[in-house]
């Protein structure tokens, strides 16, 4: 079968460090698969490649049997990636409601005119925007929060919104950037069933974590990076005996 | 939703006409003419708001969209083309069998023949429009400071050609613009005969770029202007592409600048440097900040009451020196703009506590 994801040889340098150093694994359709490493492994820096925020120095990433290294952000937003952030980007100003409404960007046409003149198939669209929205709010179960300002939800919550609006866009691909990162254990048990969940819609999964508990549970695979470079790959019983791992992870 | 857009244009519309009223009651309608002339100015600083408040990006050459489209219009409308039809240009010619021609004696009784100042304030809005966008491709790259010096330079480099310039009158700037004839019967002058038409043209324009606007901010576009404002990054994730939306952006903000340029020299019948001058977009930049930046109401009442006691000579020959200062104590004290709640509160308590 061929993957979903395929990264080849990709490399990415900040001046001295070699934040990414010739990384290349698989992401099978359908699976979990997290990438771990100490602070400082490039864990972050392979997200931002993959969803173009940042410009790789070389290397190639294939999304789908397509080449997305070099496009755009928003491009590759568009070909069914979706993302999350490490520390919760809710839009401020905006409640939890009009946040997933941004996330359903791709999935809406309306333009400057259309916005200006409010047509009566913007207004359908609109309202087609808005009940997708809450049912992706229900689909987490915070519909409850919809009208509430997203920023000044509780963290969890907050980190649930992010998932509802990284879902709206439909995405074939979810990343992950520390899902449980600032989370008490209930709320990452929470988020662990929310990922289940979202896996169990057809979404591949690929998460950077650091909550080892969290990452046993639910991978399907994992990925371990050290110093920007892959060291080992394979299931959490695999990882949790391979030596070099635990040798990274606890000192000699 | 539509009750609420409805509510809206009333209010407006409403306080127009108790203000028209009023001052026919009072015996002040010569206050009308300050008031059309706020009002076209309200119109450049409520696109402005957009720019700053929605789409997180500041202009300070606004007052150089202003002066093309004025300048545009002024020069293209005071154009005597009558030598170029008798010398058969075709140009000419073929303007002239549309009607596109308007045909008027100079204060000397000489024959003039003029280009319809529809024609011009079409070239001036396409060519403002392109201008924006030209300029807009590369300085929207900038963020902060560096885009604010960058638009700086823009309103240079304008209020120098315009100064500089014989065809746009150098340091006089060009006078005896004609009326704008938007429809039969309805022209845009100085006229002190058709000063309450004029007075409800400028408040029927302003209100429908107002309603527009809310339109605006009111939907898909306006949600993506807001997310960039607020996260970029994100934004960028969920698909947005905040290149275009802050490039379109930009250039109806700078086609709102040029309309009211446009009529404003229509209706003052000149344009001069002055109107091209950096103050006059440090101005705009400071009544944005008071109506608290993205607040399109509060750009509206703050544009209307500050141009408006400016016109009337409130702030005497400090004028400028008034909006500097406004600016400075703005950002110091109040920077969400001094219509929010959060600022009475904080002065609430301040009485308090001495």
């Amino acid at each position: 079968m061929i993957p979903l994801l395929k990264i080849r040889n990709l490399n990415k340098r900040f001046g001295g460090l070699h934040a990414v150093n010739a990384v290349s694994f698989d992401l099978k359709k359908g699976a979990i698969k997290a990438v771990i490493g100490p602070n400082g492994a490039g864990k972050t820096t392979l997200f931002n490649l993959i969803c173009g925020a940042l410009a790789a120095d070389s290397g190639a990433v294939e999304f789908d049997s397509q080449p997305i290294l070099g496009l755009k952000p928003y491009q590759i937003a568009a070909s069914g990636i979706a993302r999350t952030f490490q520390n919760i980007k809710m839009f401020p100003g905006m409640t939890a409601l009009e946040n997933v409404m941004v996330g359903l960007h791709t999935k809406s046409r309306a333009g400057f005119w259309a916005g200006m003149l409010h047509l009566p198939s913007t207004l359908c669209e609109e309202k087609r925007i808005r009940d997708r929205a809450y049912e992706l709010l229900e689909l987490l179960d915070i519909a409850q929060f919809a009208d509430i300002e997203a920023r000044s939800l509780a963290f969890g919550q907050q980190r649930a919104v992010e998932f509802a609006r990284a879902l709206a866009s439909d995405p074939t691909l979810l990343l992950l950037d520390e899902p449980a990162a600032g989370l008490n254990i209930y709320e990452t048990a929470e988020v662990a069933r929310l990922i289940t969940k979202i896996q169990q819609q057809g979404i591949t999964v690929l998460l950077v974590e650091h909550d080892m508990s969290l990452v046993m549970d639910i991978s399907d695979e994992i990925v371990v990076l050290s110093f920007g470079q892959h060291i080992a790959e394979g299931t959490p019983s695999e990882i949790q005996h391979n030596k070099e791992v635990i040798q990274i992870y606890l000192g000699e | 939703m539509a009750t609420k857009k409805i509510t809206t244009i009333a209010l407006l519309v409403t306080v127009v006409v108790i203000v028209q009223i009023g001052t026919q009651l009072t015996g002040t309608s010569y206050y009308l003419t300050q008031l059309t002339m706020t009002m076209y100015s309200c119109l450049l600083i409520i696109g402005l708001c957009l720019v700053m408040g929605y789409a997180g990006q500041i202009s300070l050459g606004h007052a150089g969209f202003f002066a093309i489209g004025g300048y545009t219009s002024a020069s293209l409308t005071t154009l005597n083309v009558l030598p170029s039809l008798e010398s058969g240009s075709s140009c000419v010619h073929l303007l002239n069998s549309f009607g596109l021609l308007t045909a008027s004696t100079s204060m000397y009784g000489d024959p003039l023949l003029r280009i319809h100042p529809w024609i011009a304030f079409v070239v001036a809005i396409t060519l403002t429009a392109l201008i924006a966008f030209a300029l807009g491709i590369p300085v929207l790259k900038l963020k902060g400071h560096y885009l604010a010096m960058a638009t700086l330079g823009f309103g240079i480099i304008i209020f120098r050609i315009v100064l500089a310039m014989a065809f746009f009158g150098e340091a006089d700037g060009i006078s005896d613009v004609p009326g704008f004839t938007l429809l039969p019967g309805l022209t845009v002058t100085g006229n002190i005969e058709e000063r309450i038409v004029n007075y409800y043209i400028a408040a029927a324009v302003l209100i429908s770029g107002f309603v527009l606007l809310l339109n605006l901010i009111d939907s898909r576009v306006g949600r993506a202007l807001r997310a960039i404002h607020g996260a970029e990054d994100a934004a960028d994730a969920m698909g947005i592409n905040t290149a275009r939306y802050k490039l379109y952006t930009f250039v109806l903000s700078a086609v709102f600048a040029a309309i009211a340029g446009v009529l404003l020299t229509h209706y003052t019948g000149g344009i001069s440097p002055s109107d091209a001058g950096v103050m006059k977009s440090v101005r705009y930049v400071a009544i944005v900040a008071i109506g608290g930046m993205a607040s399109l109401w509060g750009a509206l009442a703050m544009g209307g009451v500050l141009n408006f006691l400016s016109l009337r000579g409130l702030f005497g020959s400090y004028d400028d020196a008034v909006f500097g200062a406004i600016l400075i104590i703005i950002m110091l004290f109040a920077p969400e703009g001094v219509l929010r709640l959060s600022l009475w509160s904080t002065l609430k308590r301040f009485k308090v506590e001495r």
